[in-house]
């Protein structure tokens, strides 16, 4: 993948994880009835990630789940044909559970709201809150994320690409070319 | 992805839409054991059942199908229609579409039917099986249920016991098999067998027990009677001798062979009671997987 220009490398990447994993703690004093919900294809790997950090940090464990949201979104109509739906797998009864959505990028809040969505087809919550790892602005709806690695201003036109080591066999976040 | 408006049969298939119609199938599952067993995907989409044959088990598999994902789905039976005051068929299709739906699901005796309506319809037409042509989702949930039960499709060995002349399931299955690169065996009386079985590109066995060693599925056939304008055996013992499937023989078998069958089972003639005992029988996977293959595809036609 050919990067314009490199916001991000491998050790920025993990050191912001790690302070949003202290951040998670912080706010919610402890991990006790956490659980992590990665929005699938990067998120899921993200949420994997900080449930080590939160692991090496509190000594336990915090179930990982993976969420397709797919078959939420709200702009299925708009698409020339309709995407793979990939599988989700969400670890625990959310019912009473402080849920974290997390994601990679955060743009318009759309897919945010269809995971907010999705999660309440599972139950209901004690609370949910949002982590993402790059925050690009011009978001349309009201959604705002709880912890943000990094706010990078762009303008509509440009693409955050943030590249993973699981799925793409390297570490980086920039825009693209 | 499936850039297509219509299903009529798995002949039109390229082998990667089949594999995105499986892997969507495998999400789909997953929300029919939910607590909430719906998803908001199809909402304000209608889908009109239209069956001009009988159907328990497909009508109802495509209506909560429908209804999982949000479709409205309405249920259309010929008997009780004015197709018995005399309307045509398109008349009936034209009249159901001008109360504007998005889908129709057709069952028909006639060959050719669904694909007739494709050249008139500007709804999505889904083919639920007409006359001896084809059962496309009959086939996918077959290949599906294989999938999940094998851990995969290509290279088994799968023999289609029965009137395979008479089976839309068969020719369904045969075409769907042999794009996922698996052995299909044909077997069944020559009574049963198409003339040209050269022209379906596969293999053909006498009776049940030329197969058994090799077999790592069996798929059996209802006999229909309803579809032989003659009787083709001598009666139903001989029958069930040669072309049945019971305990002792499935001892015969290869230790994780499994047993299908799309039902309805005339027990006691392909199959005998004490299949039904048997641990791999995945009859009723089949039914449970039918209606995740069927959301798969609604949503993939109808989604976007």
């Amino acid at each position: 993948m050919r990067l314009k220009k490199l916001l991000m490398n491998k050790e920025e990447i993990e050191r912001t994880l790690t302070r949003i994993a202290h951040e998670i703690v912080e706010r919610n004093k402890g991990i006790k009835d956490l659980c992590l919900i990665g929005i699938r294809r990067r998120g899921d790997v993200l949420a994997e990630r900080i449930s080590k950090i939160l692991e090496g940090i509190e000594g336990e464990k915090v179930p990982v789940g993976a969420l397709d949201i797919t078959l939420y979104r709200d702009d299925l109509s708009l698409l020339s044909s309709a995407p793979v739906v990939r599988r989700t797998h969400i670890p625990c009864d959310v019912n009473h559970k402080k849920i974290i959505i997390v994601d990679d990028v955060i743009f318009t809040g759309r897919t945010a709201r269809a995971a907010l969505e999705a999660i309440m087809d599972y139950g209901r919550p004690n609370l949910v809150q949002l982590a993402v790892l790059i925050d690009r602005g011009h978001r349309e709806l009201p959604i705002h994320p709880d912890y943000v690695g990094k706010v990078i201003p762009t303008s509509k036109d440009e693409n955050i690409i943030v590249l993973l080591e699981e799925v793409d066999g390297e570490e980086a976040v920039g825009i693209s070319a | 992805m499936l850039k297509r408006k219509h299903l009529t049969g798995i002949a039109e298939l390229e082998r990667r839409e089949i594999e995105s119609i499986l892997e969507s199938a495998e999400s789909m599952k997953e929300i029919l054991h939910r607590d909430i067993k719906k998803v908001p995907t199809l909402r304000g989409k209608t889908i009109v059942n239209l069956f001009f044959e009988p159907s328990t088990r497909t009508r109802t598999s495509f209506e909560i199908a429908g209804k999982r994902l949000s479709a409205d789905v309405i249920n259309f039976s010929a008997s009780g229609s004015s197709l018995s005051k005399g309307e045509t068929l398109k008349d009936t299709v034209k009249n159901i579409e001008a109360m504007v739906v998005d889908a129709i699901v057709v069952r028909h005796s006639s060959e050719g039917v669904p694909h007739y309506m494709t050249t008139f319809c500007k709804a999505s037409v889904i083919n639920a099986g007409d006359g001896k042509h084809e059962h496309p989702t009959q086939a996918l949930l077959d290949a599906f249920t294989i999938k999940e039960k094998k851990g995969k499709v290509e290279g088994l060995n799968v023999a289609i016991v029965g009137d395979i002349a008479h089976s839309r399931v068969a020719r369904s299955n045969i075409l769907a098999l042999k794009k996922l690169k698996a052995n299909p065996i044909v077997v069944g009386p020559p009574t049963m067998m198409p003339l040209y079985t050269d022209a379906l590109g596969v293999e053909r066995a006498g009776s049940v027990d030329e197969v058994l060693d090799d077999a790592d599925v069996i798929m059996m056939l209802r006999i229909q009677k309803e579809r032989m304008k003659s009787p083709l055996f001598p009666s139903l013992r001989e029958y069930s001798r040669f072309f049945g499937l019971n305990a002792e023989k499935l001892k015969k078998a290869k230790p994780d062979v499994i047993v299908m069958h799309p039902g309805p089972v005339n027990w006691g003639v392909e199959l005998s009671p004490d299949v039904m005992e048997f641990e791999r029988n995945v009859i009723l996977d089949q039914v449970t997987n039918g209606v995740a293959v069927r959301m798969a595809i609604l949503y993939l036609l109808l989604s976007t």
